[in-house]
């Protein structure tokens, strides 16, 4: 609710809050083995230099892994059988408040957060099935239960 | 003595997968050894991981158990995640000529910096995000900010950056190189800082 208005009053005032890629959140910056994109319904190959939106799943076979760089300066790498779904991403360049929120259903998942979370504390968080971690920094890791 | 019963089975039907049957999360140092904190919640327990290698292991039972992770732990399950992380995105940062559109002498050479790290990475993508110092209100900086990153972004995309790689931003005076006291003029401060990721 509280970040919708941001990005109302974000659009009110003509500041785009990912300025200049309508809906891109992400790039893949490394992709190895089988790496796919889950986006309504359809499954897409995903490769170095890919887009990522909000909503997209990644999918890693057993021979994957993949590494993602946000607009957010955030980095999110996952190992080998993961399954790893970008929830909910809202980043306003010129406050740095937003709210990025993920969740691995299965694998293993490193995170390096980035200005989301140094701005707000309770900005990132990052699920599993069975738990729920909030971020405020910086750098670790997740294996999530099958 | 039931909820023994139960755990008991619930440990035999899981003991085929014990090390994935739980949740685990592991805190690392950063590349400068500061370590940040994550807040695991599980079902019924939490636990706040706050120093390095502390991990989090979820319980059968929905509980979370607090404890540390060796690092040949982290390598083991963690290894082919941590080898798929992205290089650490790097900053340069650009001042212009007082009056006119020139970056200064030093920041030329900055550019040349910029335009090696980024054919160094394999498809890169920029944010350049303008500054301003402490003179005037939020509004007006934010949009001199804006201004400034869109005007380099124009001239980078002229030395062949392809424009759809370049984000732009204006942060206006929200993030001083030089902290000084409200309406200082200050040069250092008026500067465009590009993030290569």
């Amino acid at each position: 609710m509280q970040s919708a208005r941001l990005i109302l009053i974000a659009f009110a005032c003509g500041i785009a809050p990912i300025a200049g890629w309508a809906g891109d959140i992400a790039q893949f910056r490394v992709a190895k083995g089988s790496v796919y994109l889950e986006r309504s319904g359809q499954r897409l190959p995903a490769h170095v230099g890919t887009h990522l939106q909000a909503t997209d799943t990644v999918v890693t076979g057993a021979d994957g892994s993949a590494g993602i760089a946000f607009v957010d300066n955030s980095l999110l790498s996952v190992g080998p059988n993961s399954v790893l779904a970008i929830e909910r991403y809202a980043f306003n360049s010129t406050t740095h408040e937003g709210a990025f929120e993920s969740s691995l259903r299965r694998g293993t998942l490193s995170v390096v957060s980035g200005k989301i979370a140094k701005q707000s504390p309770d900005a990132m968080k990052v699920k599993t099935p069975s738990s729920i971690l909030g971020v405020r920094g910086t750098e670790f890791l997740v294996r999530s239960s099958d | 003595m039931r909820r023994h019963y139960a755990a008991l089975i619930a440990s035999l039907v899981l003991g085929g997968c014990a090390t994935s049957s739980q949740d685990l999360i592991v805190l690392l140092p950063d590349k400068e050894g500061k370590v940040g904190t994550v807040v695991v919640q599980g079902q019924k327990g939490k636990a706040v991981l706050n120093t390095a290698y502390a991990a989090a292991r979820t319980t059968s039972d929905g509980g979370v158990q607090r404890g540390t992770a060796s690092q040949s732990e982290v390598k083991d399950v963690f290894g082919s995640a941590l080898a798929a992380q992205p290089s650490r995105p790097i900053s340069f940062i650009l001042y212009f000529e007082s009056g006119n559109d020139e970056f200064t002498e030093e920041s030329k050479q900055e550019v040349k910096r910029l335009l090696a790290e980024m054919a160094r990475r394999q498809a890169p993508d920029i944010t350049v995000i303008g500054h301003t110092d402490l003179v005037g209100p939020d509004p007006s900086n934010d949009a001199l900010s804006l201004q400034r990153a869109e005007r380099v972004k124009s001239i980078l995309a002229g030395m062949g950056i392809p424009a759809e790689r370049i984000l732009t931003a204006g942060r206006g005076r929200r993030e001083p190189l030089i902290p000084t006291a409200e309406g200082v003029s200050e040069p250092r401060n008026r500067r465009v800082e590009i993030n290569v990721r």
